[in-house]
């Protein structure tokens, strides 16, 4: 089968997944106690008030035509109404969106490359000092409080040493890379070890293969040996375990953007909980989901790229 | 070679050594560390009113903001409150919402991965879908927003830990269930006669709870962490009740001034990640020899 054919058959795969999601986020706000009309108009609105949104949200229709109307509503990209903000939840995503994607990116650039060296090194000295100190580092990283991590670190960095500012999203693109380099910091330090800690047992288990023995046998240098075969055959186990992470690294951002006041969703949406502004609650969720069915999506598709064992 | 050179390499083969032990393949010295500090935060939660100096929630004005002394060994907050109290009490809350959070999707997760990779066919299906479906959500994401919809307070947060957090289990114990069905003593059970129930929990289940109990320990760690981060958020556990994200979150406007109140209960949540993680590190190359 072709690659395109492997798409195709993924695509058709995730839309199930979709499905899904939207059911869960039209249940999602089934959750709240009480009356959802009462709780958007507050305890002050009449009781003909709430009669009346509760008509026009089509709360006195079964749940099955509401969630077809939902549905209905998301196919036409429409995520409803911000109750403080009195806009479309989609426009207020669209504002805040850019940020939350320039922070993603920017950890990724910052942790890939230091993962990889981190394991190589500690792989390449099974058992010695470097390997125990990066090891103990990793399993101290796992446990920081990321919240902490990133309050501690503007306190020091951004206050005590006045290095880099410590609030916002800052003008132009080195302006975004100085405002987001301490949050970008805060959550890479807790991701690499997971990532770390994952790539250097794949390293060892690979080079302990047959193949290695092979190569090592018919003279190659080991440091070649090490980056053509071992390496290669590691990246593909990284990918999708890299997959897995940044639905975790989504999850972690969403408060450290409020420790850095970034203007990205994380922030929108625990303002919105802190608001109750519950549409932007669940279009939030529905766009983080959406993120993290696209990035598994693009590593499942990199890693048939890369890898042609793969069978599409 | 000089003298000194000797010295530091001996000193630095000692440190390699000690090192080596530390962290030692079969695992035992990990487990063995991470118990000893799990079992010392434990008899220091249960003594937490005989080990601590002051009542944790005692304000005292003529003390606000004290830096770190003999009398407050952490310093006291923006109320005058001793710290070091605080931090103790809150190891309570905070080791208990662990171990309890982890109660629910741990249950839930193995019963149903028990079930779906036992029989397969349609139970297994329907369960792949719903756990397509849930790792599709970000977890924390998931969480802020079950705990954003239905109230902030720690009871919400267990009930979307039980919505949400099962699916790893699930997720584990389905894949070893599947491969254990076709062993012989299961066979073995099942030409007995024994019933479906009895080889399920009495045979298939013991068999893949060491790999769900080292996962539950790292999954402690983190549901600790998410939970703190939730109180930092002002959606977890409510101040002024002593719990190390809430208090971080009442330190940081002055956090510039006055960073032990932050500083301190972030490091405790650390001490005790550790023990964890370090248990569950420990456990899981016991488990592989």
């Amino acid at each position: 089968m072709t690659f395109l054919a492997f798409l195709a058959r993924r695509l058709a795969g995730t839309i199930p997944v979709l499905i899904g999601i939207s059911l869960a986020a039209f249940l999602l706000v089934h959750l709240a106690p009480g009356d959802p009309a009462r709780l958007l108009m507050g305890d002050r609105a009449s009781e003909e008030a709430v009669a009346a949104l509760r008509d026009q949200m089509g709360l006195n229709n079964d749940l099955a035509t509401q969630y077809l109307n939902y549905m209905g509503h998301l196919l036409r990209a429409d995520l409803g109404q911000s109750l403080r903000f009195q806009r479309p939840v989609l426009t207020l995503i669209g504002q805040f969106l850019p940020a939350t994607l320039f922070l993603i990116g920017y950890v990724m650039v910052i942790s890939v490359p230091l993962t990889v060296i981190l394991a190589v090194t500690a792989a390449r000295n099974r058992d010695r000092w470097p390997d125990q100190f990066i090891r103990l580092g990793a399993i101290i990283g796992m446990t920081f409080p990321v919240f902490w991590l990133a309050l501690m670190m503007s306190r020091y960095f951004g206050v005590e040493l006045g290095w880099l500012p410590v609030s916002g999203f800052g003008e132009g693109f080195t302006g975004h890379l100085r405002h987001l380099f301490l949050p970008a910091i805060s959550i890479s330090a807790w991701l690499v070890p997971l990532l770390l800690r994952s790539l250097r047992a794949t390293l060892i288990h690979e080079m302990e293969a047959d193949y290695v023995v092979a190569g090592r046998s018919k003279g190659l240098p080991e440091g070649l040996n090490f980056r053509r075969h071992v390496l290669m055959n590691s990246l593909i186990p990284t990918l999708n375990l890299l997959g897995v992470m940044l639905a975790y690294l989504i999850g972690g951002a969403v408060v450290v953007e409020v420790v850095y006041a970034v203007p990205g969703i994380g922030t929108l949406m625990i303002n919105a909980v802190l608001g109750r502004d519950f549409q932007v609650i669940q279009g939030v969720t529905v766009v983080y989901a959406l993120l993290t069915v696209l990035i598994t999506l693009c590593v499942d598709l990199l890693s048939a790229l890369i890898d042609p064992r793969i069978k599409p | 070679m000089t003298t000194s050179d000797v010295t530091t390499q001996a000193t630095k083969a000692r440190v390699s050594t000690a090192l080596a032990a530390f962290l030692s393949r079969n695992g035992s010295f990990e487990v063995l560390a991470g118990l000893l500090i799990l079992t010392a935060l434990l008899v220091l939660a249960f003594a937490a009113a005989h080990v601590v100096p002051a009542d944790p929630s005692a304000i005292d004005f003529e003390a606000l903001m004290a830096p770190p002394s003999v009398a407050h060994p952490f310093g006291t907050d923006h109320l005058g409150r001793d710290v070091f109290s605080r931090t103790v009490f809150a190891l309570r809350i905070d080791l208990w919402m662990g171990v309890a959070g982890v109660a629910a999707p741990l249950v839930i997760g193995t019963a149903l991965g028990l079930v779906a990779g036992y029989f397969g066919g349609w139970a297994d299906a329907i369960l792949s879908r719903i756990v397509d479906v849930t790792v599709a959500f970000p977890f924390f994401v998931l969480v802020i927003a079950i705990v954003g919809i239905m109230g902030p307070g720690l009871t919400n947060y267990f009930i979307a830990l039980a919505l949400v957090g099962w699916v790893s289990y699930a997720r584990l114990v389905r894949a070893q269930t599947a491969v254990l069905r076709d062993k012989d003593y299961v066979q073995a059970a099942r030409v007995l006669g024994y019933s479906t129930p009895v080889i399920l929990f009495r045979h298939v289940m013991p068999a893949t709870l060491p790999v769900v109990l080292v996962y539950a320990t790292t999954d402690i760690v983190m549901i600790v962490l998410a939970g703190a981060s939730l109180g930092f958020l002002g959606l977890g556990v409510q101040p002024p009740t002593p719990e190390w994200g809430a208090m971080i979150a009442e330190g940081q406007p002055y956090v510039v001034n006055a960073w032990w109140i932050c500083l301190f209960p972030g490091l405790a949540a650390i001490v005790m990640g550790f023990g964890f993680v370090l248990l569950s590190d420990g456990l899981s190359r016991m488990i592989r020899q």
